[in-house]
């Protein structure tokens, strides 16, 4: 089974990432370098990547063919997609517990989705 | 020679192959690696060069070389060792190959491995697949299967299982884990998509000729017998299981005449002269209801009544909630469809069915059999949007749509 842990951020997250210090900072990455290489190693990992900030964002629109796009962030959204886990587990409770072990789980930020499967079933 | 005719001879010939290596050298883990090397080297060499008069013999060849090759690079001293060890002549020709084939299955679906990698070490060791191909098959990244092998031998490694036949009194378990493993990759074969097809390993084939195998080592067990009827009563629906455009089509709306009679014929047979020799078993049931499906020319002569009773049988010897809900299914169909919504609720309680989409799925279909277009549209719906099945929730909604 496939599932996305999906990590967030929000102004609380990022006032708190702003307020560490160099060393504390260094300690978070290796903190997530180490939970990577553990997924690796289990084979439960298939992508994990660290979204740029929503500042380098664009929102695409196309009407009647024609392709604009606007800067982002969304105005009206607080929180923000920071970062993402592709994982292949057994099932929902081992996501959940890989999910548990992110750092942004402490604040509430971090969501864990079933991907949509394309294997058939008996009618 | 064609690719696909060398590669039927690489899969048939790498349990055999492997377990010669293992025999000689001890060693499961670097074993089933040199072996893998040497069924890669053969699939680069084969089509050019020619097969070789003795492919088991060449395999046996280079994967020995390539585990001696690892060995050196270990240690100096056992090179000397293993160096004595390559002088000796090569068994090609093991004696026990049958009961070292079965051994194999019991060891790549050993208790202590998770089910997704007792899978992939299964179609890779027994199976002769490549981690490539394995990986394309369950769409997952090379590395994810390459990493749940490595692991796999690791676990087997330090549980310190020995490469032999459990006790007599282990065997059953240990067999049902391999049937498990069996039907998982069948089911998965079953898989919708045709995006990727041209590259894909046909796992149902795979599933089917690893059974056959299996069936061949251990004739008088009914339930191997069981599970390939069961594969084969179920895969002769397959032509008419989809519409041109993709969608499923429900077993009762099927074109029977497209279903594949040799296969139902052979199924049949299996599984008749299985329940006459052997204990029943949950894979017999299983089977014995698909056969009375398959035997029905029109769905409205389905036998129901003897479905029923089947999954009586079936609720006791093996029960589980789709087997509950499938019983409900043919309740519904023998003693109309009020009983079965009344089953139905006290069954949405227990709490392994408790928010399920299946109890949506199933009381949306005894409502529409009841008449109740509104309430079977809502059930439907709902159930669309909980499954995780991309072609459930097509064909879930459809059936919501119908009922507009």
């Amino acid at each position: 089974m496939k599932y996305v842990v999906l990590i967030y951020s929000n102004p609380m997250s990022r006032r708190i990432w702003a307020s560490l210090s160099g060393a504390q900072r260094a300690e978070g990455l290796a903190y997530y370098a180490a939970l990577n290489q553990a997924l690796a190693e289990s084979g439960e990992l298939i992508v994990t990547e660290a979204l740029a900030s929503e500042d380098n964002a664009k929102r695409v629109s196309v009407h009647e063919g024609i392709t604009t796009t606007t800067d982002g962030p969304f105005a009206e959204a607080k929180e923000h997609l920071a970062g993402f886990y592709l994982l292949e587990c057994e099932h929902m409770d081992r996501a959940i517990e890989i999910a548990s072990e992110v750092p942004e789980a402490e604040y509430g930020l971090v969501e864990v989705r079933p991907v949509m499967e394309l294997s058939d079933f008996d009618v | 020679m064609t690719d696909s005719s060398i590669d039927g001879i690489l899969r048939a010939q790498a349990p055999q192959v492997l377990t010669a290596v293992v025999r000689k050298y001890g060693d499961f883990d670097s074993s089933e690696d040199a072996v893998q090397e040497a069924l890669l080297a053969a699939s680069e060499q084969w089509p050019t060069q020619g097969v070789p008069d003795n492919p088991r013999a060449w395999l046996i060849t280079v994967a020995s070389r390539r585990r001696i090759a690892t060995l050196r690079s270990e240690s100096a001293r056992r090179r000397r060792e293993e160096a004595a060890f390559a002088l000796a002549p090569l068994d090609t020709e093991p004696a026990a190959a049958s009961d070292d084939t079965l051994t194999l299955f019991l060891l790549c679906c050993h208790p202590a491995l998770t089910r997704p990698s007792q899978v992939a070490l299964t179609l890779r060791a027994v199976g002769g697949l490549t981690t490539a191909e394995i990986a394309r098959a369950f769409l997952v990244p090379e590395g994810t299967i390459a990493q749940r092998i490595s692991r796999a031998k690791q676990r087997i490694k330090a549980t310190g299982a020995a490469f032999g036949l459990p006790s007599d009194a282990e065997r059953p378990a240990r067999i049902t884990a391999v049937l498990e493993v069996m039907y998982l990759i069948f089911n998965e074969g079953y898989t919708a998509t045709s995006g990727a097809h041209l590259h894909r390993v046909e796992l149902t084939a795979e599933a089917f000729r690893l059974t056959r195998q299996l069936h061949e080592l251990l004739p008088g067990d009914g339930e191997v017998a069981g599970l390939l009827a069961l594969m084969l009563l179920t895969d002769a629906r397959r032509p008419a299981r989809l519409r041109s455009d993709g969608a499923l089509v429900p077993l009762a709306e099927q074109d029977r005449a497209r279903w594949d009679r040799d296969a139902i014929a052979e199924g049949i047979a299996l599984l008749t002269n299985a329940l006459a020799t052997a204990p029943i078993g949950p894979y017999q049931l299983q089977a014995a209801i698909a056969a009375v499906h398959d035997e029905a020319h029109r769905a409205e002569d389905t036998d129901w009544p003897q479905i029923l009773a089947l999954y009586d049988h079936l609720k006791v010897l093996a029960p589980g909630p789709m087997v509950t809900l499938n019983r409900i299914v043919a309740l519904a169909m023998v003693h109309g469809p009020q009983a079965g919504l009344a089953e139905l609720d006290r069954a949405g309680a227990d709490p392994a069915l408790a928010g399920h989409h299946r109890v949506d799925a199933v009381r949306a279909h005894l409502l529409e059999l009841a008449g109740d277009r509104a309430g079977a549209r809502r059930c439907y719906e709902s159930a669309a949007r909980r499954t995780l099945s991309l072609p459930e929730q097509r064909y879930l909604r459809s059936r919501a749509a119908r009922l507009v």
